[in-house]
């Protein structure tokens, strides 16, 4: 399995990185995005696949922890959505912003930082 | 996008949705959920609002200003530090106090759930914030 | 002796207000600070002239080897004695020459801060500590010569200057940190005492190199002397100060603590006495054929420093003593000499000579000042120069077979002799010339200073015992072992050096009445200032071309640039490793897997080919959806739970956003599409390797057994996840919930911005 996600990792960084090299606004957005899936998924990948059981202690059990999901990547990889959530709205305010002083959505027309 | 529809399904998830949203950030210690999750649920449920009528209503709703929320969360989830220093511990260790109440019912209070209700309420203020300026542009 | 170091950049902090508050007695206040330091070490005097150091030591950063340390014995005691006395007067002569000026306060701030780390700089028992204080005087340097920034002559003085002790700086630091390693300890005295350590090790060149570059840039010696006549653009008091005084001597002052680590080898003598030699000649030759008062004394004050680097490489009792004393008499008739200058430019308005003479009857006590530094400069009797002229011409006698040397501090004797003459007999005997004001004295804060100086240097020409306890615990100190009590007397009897002192006061006599024709010979117009014009120039043209190509302002080529790098480096170190461990197994692969990935490649395809936005933000979405359904497949429902949220809010925020952006296409052309096409897939597929490069690692990590085994007995919690983010970690997500709140901060100002009144939207 790990290597489909291999594949699954790379297409995204490909995807993203191509995308973040064009010249229209939003397609930079869609390539971070892109990458910050490809960001998540390559932490919680790296730190080893375990089938469907989640570092959850049963009640009044305990928990062996070679049976269950590495739980250190996946707090690393929580914040990290609701933090690229946070990244790609400020990269969309900014483009808006961008769009409507330059008035053009064109990268290469905002080459300098006087407008 | 101005479906009755929608807009009906929405006046009744909304509650729904925040009161889920709770639900998930209490049970976050023990259970999936959380503070994160919780907070970007109870935001949906106005994002909802907001997307089916608009903004302005949404934020009308509201009962305290999304960057109030911000700040609000913020100082819980610090506040939720100073226990531990009272006790000469380090910042943001976890205290937790047994309370006894009537009826045989015990009650645990942590600094740690303070700490996931703050975030809770910084993820949905922030979240909020961002759904509300955003969509506004467009109008 | 913390305190002292630091006192003066206290007072400096409150110099500005004090001048705002009182303009007229700033000066005479501020002078108290200096006044008080030259109290305080007298004190200590009698102490360290008994063969003690007084040292006092505060920690800093231990780990670091740092320590503010400091110590104070006979070498530091004299230099700390000249930086504090010629300070008293430098500070309220100050307040006379730039009164009424309205940066007044900013000059005092500058002019204190550098008394505190010349101070430092004499004082420290610390290599680091040493190097800050050296970098610190470079800096008020900077601000000083630069104090009249809005000339373009002192705005490129001051950078000519700061490169270059800036850059014998660094070479300094790297010289001091390597004999710190190799003798083990950062403290200064430790290190003298592994002297045999360094002089041994085969890096004793390099260190050496390193530090004298250092030592030869500060102290302007040959061919780092260019930057010292073009940082006469400071005002006059700070040159006299800075440039004459102290700061030069720095480099002077190094070479002389460092004395018992690095000298007494072939190569130190060699090295270090050349240099002295050439730039003792050089400066006082160059010297001659200035006409500007400033400019003659700033290269005599080379020829000076060149001669103290020529004793100190000479490197024995003799020469130290005589560096000691030689020291002393400089500070006093060059400061008093840059005092009058100051004092002849206040009054007559110029410091060409050619058009100075016959001031004596207008400006009498600056005059009797002058005159009294001149004689001293000259090496005239009964002055303190005469006798550190004495000392010097000794000191080079007592070299076997070198007779060469003898005749080179001679007839540096004699330049020196002729360019005082020029400074001090010229502007106020002789016919009256042509200034463009009409001269009258200058009051007394102008003329106090240079005549108490002056009157310093007869006092101690005249009683010279008096220095005898400071000469031999200085030479003790660079010797590092007590010394022979040194025993100064004006007039040694007939000997060898008398005699030559007549003889350089007669070729000085002939140099001065002929060099009018000396200006005119023709002199060669290239120099190592010239390389340093042309250094900076190729500096500048390497970083304009640099950023002509690299910054050219598209973002896509920095993005393609660093990306291509990255693969490119990243993937050579990967190539470089024997055997790629890969753990690719399809074993275990079930089908509604494959599935999965299929539907999650398929949409990334779509997402980054689609001409339409709307249809890639929707696979967007669905690329999300995929990735929460991975999560939920591997054991992570918490991180589906949360991608799915994000993901419908982010397809939200995208969907209300697209309406305000327009919606055209720019195609680039097909050949930049697939090179980036073809380092984006590189790009993607080093890091699929790599991916599959981590599944050679044992898991779980030993992270994942503490947080689970612990989750519920330290924590109470049973989600283990969320106990790491409330509970474990819980610092660290303090700060991500603030990242986000900033997030969300900046994307409501970005709005505001809009808003502002005046700017249509």
């Amino acid at each position: 399995m790990i290597l489909l996600l291999a594949i699954v990792v790379g297409s995204l960084y490909a995807g993203g990185l191509y995308m973040i090299m064009r010249r229209v606004l939003i397609k930079l957005i869609i390539g971070l995005a892109l990458l910050a899936h490809a960001s998540n998924l390559l932490i919680f990948t790296a730190s080893g696949l375990i089938r469907g059981r989640a570092a959850l202690v049963p009640a009044g059990g305990s928990l062996d922890f070679r049976q269950v999901a590495d739980p250190l990547p996946q707090a690393l990889a929580l914040t990290a959505i609701v933090i690229g959530f946070g990244v790609l709205a400020f990269a969309l305010a900014l483009v808006q912003r961008t769009y409507q002083v330059v008035g053009s959505d064109d990268l290469d027309q905002i080459r300098s930082t006087d407008t | 996008m101005n479906s009755v529809l929608l807009a009906t399904a929405a006046r009744l998830f909304k509650p729904l949705l925040l009161l889920v949203s709770v639900f998930v950030l209490l049970r976050g210690h023990d259970e999936p959920g959380g503070g994160f999750v919780g907070g970007l649920l109870g935001a949906s449920a106005y994002a909802l609002d907001a997307v089916t009528r608009n903004t302005g209503s949404a934020r009308r709703k509201l009962p305290l200003a999304p960057h109030v929320l911000l700040g609000a969360g913020l100082l819980m989830a610090a506040a939720s530090g100073l226990p531990a220093l009272l006790q000469g511990e380090p910042f943001l260790t976890a205290q937790r106090y047994e309370a006894a109440l009537p009826f045989a019912l015990q009650i645990t209070l942590s600094t740690v759930l303070l700490f996931d209700a703050g975030v809770y309420v910084v993820v949905m203020g922030a979240a909020l914030l961002i759904m509300f300026t955003l969509g506004e542009e467009q109008i | 002796m913390l305190t002292i170091t630091i006192a003066p950049f206290l007072v400096a902090i409150l110099a500005p207000a004090i001048c705002r508050f009182t303009p007229r007695a700033c000066g005479w206040i501020l002078a108290l600070l200096p006044l008080g330091l030259v109290l305080y070490l007298a004190s200590l005097a009698p102490t360290v002239w008994n063969g003690q150091t007084v040292v006092a030591t505060t920690s800093w950063a231990p780990s670091l080897g740092l320590d503010l340390a400091f110590r104070l014995d006979g070498l530091g005691l004299l230099f700390a004695l000249l930086i504090t006395g010629i300070g008293v007067i430098v500070v309220f002569y100050s307040g006379g020459y730039l009164a009424g000026h309205r940066h007044l306060g900013r000059y005092y701030v500058a002019l204190l801060m550098f008394l505190g780390s010349m101070l430092g700089v004499v004082l420290a028992d610390n290599v680091i500590l040493l190097f800050v204080f050296w970098e610190l005087t470079s800096i008020t340097s900077y601000l000083l010569i630069g104090f009249d920034h809005e000339r373009e002559a002192a705005r490129n003085g001051a950078l000519q200057a700061l490169l270059v002790t800036g850059t014998g700086g660094l070479a300094l630091l790297a010289g001091l940190l390597m004999a710190a390693q190799i003798t083990g300890t950062y403290q200064i005295s430790g290190l003298l005492a592994g002297g045999d350590l360094l002089r041994d090790h085969p890096l004793y060149p390099a260190v050496l190199a390193l530090i004298l570059l250092g030592a030869f840039t500060k102290s302007a010696q040959f061919p780092f002397h260019f930057w010292l006549p073009n940082a006469m653009e400071a005002p006059t008091p700070a040159s006299a100060y800075l440039h004459a005084a102290t700061m030069v001597k720095a480099g002077v002052y190094l070479l002389a603590r460092l004395t018992p680590a690095l000298g007494g080898t072939d190569l130190w003598w060699w090295t270090v006495t050349l240099t002295g030699a050439v730039t003792m000649l050089a400066g006082a030759w160059l010297a001659l054929r200035k006409t500007d008062l400033k400019q003659i004394l700033a290269y005599s004050t080379i020829s000076v420093l060149g001669i103290l680097t020529l004793l100190l490489g000479i490197g024995d009792e003799a020469a130290w003593t005589a560096m000691a004393i030689y020291l002393v008499a400089h500070g006093l008739y060059k400061g008093a000499l840059f005092l009058v200058a100051g004092a002849v430019d206040h009054e007559a308005g110029t410091r060409d000579i050619t058009r100075l003479g016959g001031l004596r009857s207008s400006m009498p006590m600056t005059a009797i000042a002058a005159l009294a530094a001149g004689v001293s400069m000259a090496g005239l009797p009964p002055m303190v120069g005469f006798i550190g002229k004495e000392l010097v011409l000794e000191a080079s006698m007592r070299q076997q077979g070198m007779i060469t040397l003898t005749a080179a501090v001679a007839a540096a004797g004699a330049l020196l002799f002729a360019a005082a003459g020029l400074a001090a007999v010229r502007p106020f005997f002789g016919a009256a010339g042509s200034p463009p004001k009409d001269p009258h004295e200058a009051p007394l804060t102008l003329w106090l200073g240079p005549l108490l100086l002056a009157g310093s240097g007869l006092l101690l020409g005249l009683a010279p015992g008096w220095m005898n306890a400071a000469a031999a615990s200085a030479a003790g100190a660079i010797a590092g072992s007590p010394s022979p009590p040194v025993k100064l007397a004006l007039f040694h009897g007939f000997n060898t050096a008398l005699l030559l002192s007549l003889l350089t006061a007669a070729a000085g006599t002939a140099l001065y009445l002929g060099c009018a024709r000396l200006r005119k010979l023709a002199m060669p117009q290239w120099g190592p200032a010239g390389w340093y014009d042309a250094a900076l120039d190729g500096v500048m043209s390497l970083a304009a071309a640099q950023t002509r190509i690299l910054q050219n302002g598209y973002l896509r080529y920095y993005l393609l640039t660093m990306i291509a790098a990255t693969v490119g480096l990243t993937g050579y170190a990967i190539a470089r490793l024997t055997a790629l461990p890969l753990g690719a197994n399809l074993g275990d692969v079930q089908f509604h897997e494959v599935v999965l990935v299929i539907v999650i490649l398929v949409s990334v395809a779509v997402a980054v080919r689609s001409p339409s936005s709307v249809t890639a933000v929707a696979a967007l979405g669905v690329v999300g959806l995929g990735m929460a359904l991975i999560f939920v497949l591997f054991g992570a429902p918490d991180l589906a739970m949360t991608q799915v949220v994000v993901d419908i809010l982010t397809v939200v925020l995208l969907v209300l956003v697209l309406h305000s952006l327009p919606q055209v296409s720019r195609p680039t052309k097909p050949g930049p599409r697939f090179r980036d096409a073809s380092v984006a897939s590189s790009a993607g597929l080093l890091i699929g390797l790599l991916v599959l490069g981590t599944a050679a690692i044992e898991h779980p990590a030993d992270s994942a057994r503490y947080f689970i085994e612990n989750s519920l007995p330290l924590a109470g919690g049973r989600n283990v996840v969320n106990v790491i983010l409330a509970d474990f970690r819980v610092l660290d997500t303090l700060g991500e919930v603030t990242v986000i709140a900033v997030a969300a901060v900046g994307v409501f100002a970005l709005r505001r911005l809009r808003e502002r009144p005046g700017e249509k939207s």
